[in-house]
């Protein structure tokens, strides 16, 4: 069937992609809060949340309705337009950012071949970093709008956060393009695959460590957490840039947290661990033993197994390591980060040279 | 008609609205929001045309870095639709007589040009992919290429300069 000269069977795929991933990020996100809370609870010392359902597993229901049912309430001097449009945008840039992740190879369903990624475009990394660039906007219309000193305060410290890192972030991604020639994370995850020992060694993580280092840092920075949360540094601003913020709205930034630690861990482990690859086994030859679609669920599981392993080192890591003091972060991230960046890159390139004379 | 004659519609209308908007609004954030949104319409068209390569990147560093910069400013000088001084309606008017005229004569100007001969590439050119973007870069026009590089390194050094305490 056609609809303006285009594939309408198409688009009802994509779209139930679209649906499918958002649901799955929203669900995750519901647990990963549980979660932070457990894992905060084991390594404290106590039992962190145990009341609602069987090992608490239905507190993050309790906390949405209780979110869900607050009171909404929105300052008089602040700007109210913007003060709502604020984590609209932090929750929409949070979830668009999964569009160009490779969430697995193919289905075949119905003989018809579904490919699991949204969009594939050349440019698949960059568009991850318009996104991240764009998130800002969130934090900072809400800080701003909000009209209050200690929300200002926290919305420009998390842009100029975000911005510092960014330069550092993309420094090794350069290297790593070095090293992959593409952009394509589809085709970033398929090279990654054609490596030794069913793919484990063609890892990226194994040709770029420091670049996976710097580019975990930097995630750490863009997703404002511990030790970089001081947007959200409640010993000196308060709540930071969402003070203001009560109900739902709340809950959005709460949220997209969340999901873009969620999106990140993805991008992590597409770039530098193989995505969905399944390390020590060799893809093709399993799937003319088992079938193509036993074999791709089993790398969509590979793929949430190695986000939850990213999950759990960003709550390892807020319950480890103390908050950055504000000077110490743009040092880390203009004087050391950076600098290591570029000699990565240079290093990078002689050695791409070397062995491609 | 095709869905990116629709789309491309869909662009223009938006991006000479929100442009209008940003000219128009008396609070300086409103201005920079709107302006983020005609950058947004403007890599509409951009990958529209395939070029995705200066979509993305219209988008990372006008959408993202400069406009950031913009609010950054803007919100700690604390500008607002009060304390703006607003022109009186005098130069608002010479201010749209002048903008205009000026848009007349571009018009003019390029209207029998020999620009408007070539046309766009549509949506099947291959020109504004990374690669082949890269390789005209570094092949037919290297030597202005790098001589902006060392503009902007210029600048920065300038700007460290500027920045340093005495």
């Amino acid at each position: 069937m056609q609809f303006l000269s285009t594939d309408i069977s198409l688009i009802l795929e994509k779209l139930s992609i679209i649906v499918v991933v958002v649901l799955a990020l929203l669900g995750i996100a519901l647990y990963t809060t549980f979660a932070e809370r457990k894992v905060a609870g084991i390594m404290q010392d106590r039992y962190g949340p145990n009341r609602a359902g069987p090992f608490g597993l239905l507190q993050p229901l309790a906390d949405g309705i209780k979110l869900f049912f607050k009171e909404e309430l929105i300052p008089l001097a602040s700007n109210r337009m913007l003060f709502i449009l604020g984590p609209f945008i932090a929750m929409f840039t949070a979830l668009i950012t999964g569009a160009v992740v490779p969430w697995g190879s193919q289905l075949e369903i119905f003989d018809r071949t579904v490919s699991l990624t949204i969009a594939k475009p050349d440019i698949g990394i960059l568009y991850v970093f318009a996104v991240v660039s764009i998130g800002v906007f969130g934090m900072m219309i809400g800080g701003w709008a909000s009209n209050n000193k200690f929300s200002l305060l926290a919305a420009i410290r998390g842009a100029s956060q975000v911005i510092s890192y960014e330069l550092a972030m993309g420094l090794s991604i350069i290297a790593l393009l070095l090293v992959t020639g593409t952009m394509n994370l589809g085709e970033i995850v398929t090279q990654q695959m054609a490596g030794g020992l069913g793919g484990f060694l063609g890892w990226n993580v194994f040709a770029q460590p420091l670049g996976f280092l710097i580019f975990l840092v930097c995630v750490f920075a863009e997703c404002n957490r511990t030790p970089f949360d001081l947007p959200e540094a409640e010993s000196e601003l308060n709540m930071g840039y969402h003070q203001e913020y009560s109900s739902l709205k709340l809950g959005f930034f709460l949220f997209s947290e969340y999901i873009n630690m969620i999106v990140s861990s993805a991008v992590m482990a597409t770039l530098f661990f193989g995505g969905y690859d399944i390390p020590f086994v060799d893809e093709a030859s399993l799937s003319a033993a088992w079938g193509n679609n036993i074999v791709a669920i089993l790398g969509i599981l590979m793929l949430l197994t190695k986000i939850v392993f990213f999950l759990f080192l960003f709550m390892w890591v807020r319950w480890t390591i103390p908050r950055f003091r504000y000077d110490q972060l743009m040092d880390l991230g203009w004087r050391k980060m950076i600098p290591l960046a570029l000699a990565n890159m240079l290093i990078t390139g002689v050695i791409t040279l070397w062995l491609n004379r | 008609m095709s869905i990116s004659e629709i789309l491309f519609w869909f662009l223009s209308a938006l991006s000479i609205l929100s442009a209008l908007m940003m000219v128009t609004s008396r609070n300086p954030v409103h201005s920079v929001l709107w302006l983020i949104l005609v950058f947004f319409a403007i890599s509409g068209h951009y990958i529209l045309m395939n070029a995705q390569f200066l979509a993305i990147v219209n988008m990372i560093v006008y959408a993202g870095a400069i406009m950031v910069l913009f609010l950054f400013v803007i919100m700690l000088m604390n500008m607002n639709a009060e304390t703006e001084p607003q022109k009186s309606k005098w130069m608002k008017m010479a201010g749209t007589i002048g903008s205009g005229s000026l848009l007349l004569v571009l018009v003019a100007a390029l209207r029998d040009s020999e620009l408007r001969a070539r046309t766009l590439e549509g949506p099947e050119g291959s020109i504004g992919l990374v690669k082949q973007l890269g390789a005209v870069l570094f092949t037919d026009y290297v030597v202005p290429f790098e001589i902006s590089s060392v503009l902007f390194l210029s600048a920065m050094v300038g700007a460290v300069l500027i920045g340093k305490k005495d």
